[in-house]
């Protein structure tokens, strides 16, 4: 600690060049406080909405398919699970086809049970929304967005479920409530959902009556997930609706990992980020030491050992990473807000940041490894002879 | 002025190699930018171009009003039948309507190097599909017979999912499926698709109905005058629209988030780029600051040697953007992967690295020269002869 005025001041021997340094390490981190965030939440799919205690029967042919109603008897009866909900797949939108909402019809008293972890709604608005058939629950993050108030008609667009009365695909629901995350990491995820009542929506559908889409499981047990989930499909084996059904996890992973394999893009960028950042803040310090061969010569003619040398040509290029490191991973931490608004529905709370400086002390040791080496090697007799 | 400045400049080129550590570092800063640049948007452009060359000016697909995409789409056989005897499509030997009724849905294909399952669209295909897609052409095997439970699958599609190859059989549905052959159809988007008879497909969805008709129209000229035919009947409510029109709404927000993404990652990291630069062209104005002053001293004028300074960032960042788009080029040109499109489908597209592109990379490329060179090659105007000199 005591050397730290010293590191300090050969830092800033040359400022413009310590400057620019920095900036282009601090930039190279700000990536990889970002990119590296986005790359965790493709790989772990957020925990709240997909524990270890959730599964998902789909269509095994199909996503698009659906399941008949009847299934939830028969996955009720599974030794081992606790609750089975159903669900549909709305496609709503609202007014214009970019304003997606993700509507889905839900049967309230088992969507809730399932899902009691994840929604906080009050006493009073839920109440409201059991008796009130039309009504929906909407996310407090999608009100504000479209200035919408509890008590107002809420059209929505659904681009594939006609409706009985008049064939019309625009339905109209009572807004009776609103929702947040219970989990303030989740409200991400649910920002543009919109809840509503499966009854009213299998009755004034005019077909696919008595199907829905998936159902979701809750087991009492998750180390038996497995076991369950194959008791499950081979409920419905051979028959024309034959099932899948897997954790909730792995089919958000499977889903994510259908877009393409954004994780290697990321690290792909990346690795080419730090490559040439290697390069680039290696030769800085090579320069910075070769220039400062005669100082180096003199502190080891005061006395200084060749360990110590060694450890101050590292110390500095610690210094130089790290602090870089940390106004770069700072500042990423304001720009993951403007990219979580691009990736609705991936939780990118988890931050890459503290992994960050982790990688600053790495990428350290590398660059500052062979200047040091060549100071501490450094003999003083030649070193002082030299002119620069 | 030309001849200070040639020799100037062919100076401090000549002099470069004694500079090896930070000329390269120029060159290997810029590469990179350039190389994740390019490659992010070969991305963007390849699936576009598998997009754009989806679908001809004069070919129509109708869908139920309101649907937005086949998948949600719903017609009755009776709204073919209207939409089959609206004005303005060809007619063929027999005079009958070009039109192919279809009917999609996605089926779970595991993909070849994840192993995950993978939404492939199975799209039913009227009998009339080679006169309504006259580019489809089959590559391998034979087509497929109606009635019978055969499919042809795509060229790209054969390639990304497993089991697709002719002969092999599908299990869909309680049902095995054979596949009697390989399809291509210039690179659009069906080549990532699995077609066979509407009617099969139809009773193993238990499905009565169409997702939509593709028509082609007597001339690129008649589709206001079909599209007016069924707008304006009152049984039936349709969107009607011409077929790359469809297909680039269903890409547009795909294609402008690798845009996005690409360019902001791009912009980022020649920032940090450019930071490197400076540093590299303030070294070498300091490594030559001896010469320059002799250059000075001898008659030269401040011009040609900020220009030369100008000149040799300029070379070393052209040099690393050459070496960056080669390098995107060597690796993910020709590269085929596949995505989720619009509409929950998978899209198989070619990475393709454009000219175009390579040259967007290379003027990126020349900009960062030009940033990073500027400050050092005035730094080098304004260098004190007299203490120049003296400072060895």
């Amino acid at each position: 600690m005591k050397y730290l005025p010293l590191l300090w001041a050969t830092l800033w021997r040359k400022k413009t060049r310590t400057i620019f340094t920095l900036l282009s390490i601090a930039v190279a981190f700000l990536l990889y406080g970002v990119l590296g965030t986005v790359d965790y939440a493709f790989e772990h799919p957020s925990a709240g909405a997909t524990g270890a205690d959730k599964l998902i029967t789909t269509n095994k042919f199909s996503i698009t398919l659906l399941l008949p109603f009847s299934y939830t008897q028969q996955i009720r009866s599974v030794p081992g699970v606790a609750v089975v909900t159903w669900i549909t797949w709305f496609g709503a939108y609202y007014q214009e086809s970019k304003n997606f909402v993700f509507a889905l019809p839900i049967d309230t008293d088992t969507y809730f049970d399932l899902h009691k972890d994840e929604f906080a709604v009050n006493d009073a608005q839920m109440s409201a929304f059991r008796n009130t058939r039309s009504g929906v629950l909407v996310n407090s993050a999608l009100m504000r967005k479209f200035g919408w108030h509890v008590g107002q008609k809420l059209p929505l667009h659904s681009t594939i479920w006609p409706q009985k009365s008049d064939g019309s695909l625009d339905w109209t629901f009572d807004i009776v409530g609103t929702f947040d995350a219970r989990d303030p990491t989740q409200q991400s995820q649910q920002s543009s959902s919109v809840l509503f009542h499966y009854e009213l929506f299998d009755e004034g559908r005019t077909f696919g009556k008595g199907q829905v889409g998936w159902f979701e499981e809750r087991v009492v047990d998750p180390s038996r997930s497995a076991q369950i989930a194959d008791k499950i499909d081979a409920l419905f084996a051979n028959s024309p609706n034959e099932t899948k059904t897997q954790p909730a996890k792995d089919f958000a992973i499977a889903f994510l990992k259908q877009i393409g394999d954004i994780g290697f893009v990321l690290r792909a960028i990346l690795g080419a980020v730090f490559f040439t950042l290697l390069f680039l803040t290696g030769n800085t310090m090579m320069q910075s030491v070769r220039e400062r061969v005669p100082e180096l010569a003199i502190l080891k003619t005061l006395g200084f050992s060749d360990a110590k040398v060694l450890g101050l040509v590292i110390g500095e290029s610690l210094l130089l990473c790290v602090l870089a490191a940390v106004v770069g991973l700072a500042s990423s931490y304001a720009l993951v807000p403007l990219v979580q608004r691009g990736l609705q529905g991936v939780d990118l709370t988890h931050g890459a940041q503290p992994s960050g400086i982790a990688v600053a002390v790495l990428l350290a040791l590398l660059v500052g490894a062979p200047p040091a080496l060549r100071a501490m090697r450094l003999n003083v007799v030649d070193a002082l002879m030299e002119k620069r | 002025m030309f001849k200070q400045l040639f020799a100037v400049s062919r100076m401090s080129l000549q002099t470069l190699p004694q500079r090896l550590g930070a000329s390269s570092v120029i060159v290997i800063g810029i590469a990179g930018v350039v190389a994740v640049l390019v490659s992010v948007l070969a991305m963007a452009a390849g699936f576009r171009h598998t997009v754009a060359e989806s679908g001809r000016r004069d070919r129509v697909i109708v869908l139920r009003g309101g649907s937005d995409a086949e998948l949600n789409s719903n017609l009755t056989r009776s709204d073919i039948d209207t939409i089959s005897n609206a004005p303005g499509l060809a007619k063929d030997a027999d005079g009958k309507a070009v039109l192919s009724s279809e009917l999609i849905t996605v089926v779970n294909i595991p993909k070849i190097d994840t192993g995950l399952d993978a939404n492939v669209t199975l799209r039913g295909v009227g009998l009339q599909l080679q006169k309504v897609r006259p580019e489809l052409t089959i590559v391998d095997g034979r087509m497929f017979r109606p009635a019978v439970r055969e499919l042809i699958a795509g060229a790209g599609a054969a390639r990304q999912f497993r089991g697709l190859r002719t002969g092999s059989v599908l299990h869909l549905r309680n049902a095995d499926w054979k596949v009697t052959g390989l399809f291509k159809t210039n690179g659009d988007i069906h080549e990532s698709e699995l077609l066979a008879d509407v009617d099969t497909v139809g009773s193993t969805l238990e499905r009565t109905g169409y997702s939509s008709a593709v028509g082609l129209l007597a001339g690129p000229g008649d589709f206001d005058k079909f599209k007016d035919a069924l707008t304006t009947d009152p049984q039936l409510k349709v969107d009607v629209e011409r077929e790359p029109e469809y297909y680039a709404a269903q890409s547009k927000q795909l294609t402008q988030l690798i845009d996005v993404v690409g360019n902001t990652v791009a912009v980022i990291m020649a920032i940090g780029a450019m930071f490197g630069a400076l540093n590299s062209m303030y070294a070498a104005v300091d490594a030559r600051s001896l010469e320059i002053a002799t250059l000075r001293a001898i008659g030269f004028s401040a011009l040609p040697v900020v220009l030369s300074v100008m000149i040799e960032a300029l070379a070393l960042s052209l040099l690393g953007g050459l070496i960056g788009a080669a390098l995107a080029w060597w690796f993910f040109n020709g590269h085929v992967v596949s995505t989720l499109g619009g509409a929950f489908a998978q899209v198989v597209f070619q990475v393709t690295v454009t000219s175009a592109l390579i040259v967007t990379g290379l003027v990126w490329a020349c900009a960062i020269g030009l940033l990073g060179g500027l400050f050092p090659a005035l730094r080098s105007a304004r260098l004190p002869v007299a203490e120049a000199l003296r400072a060895t």
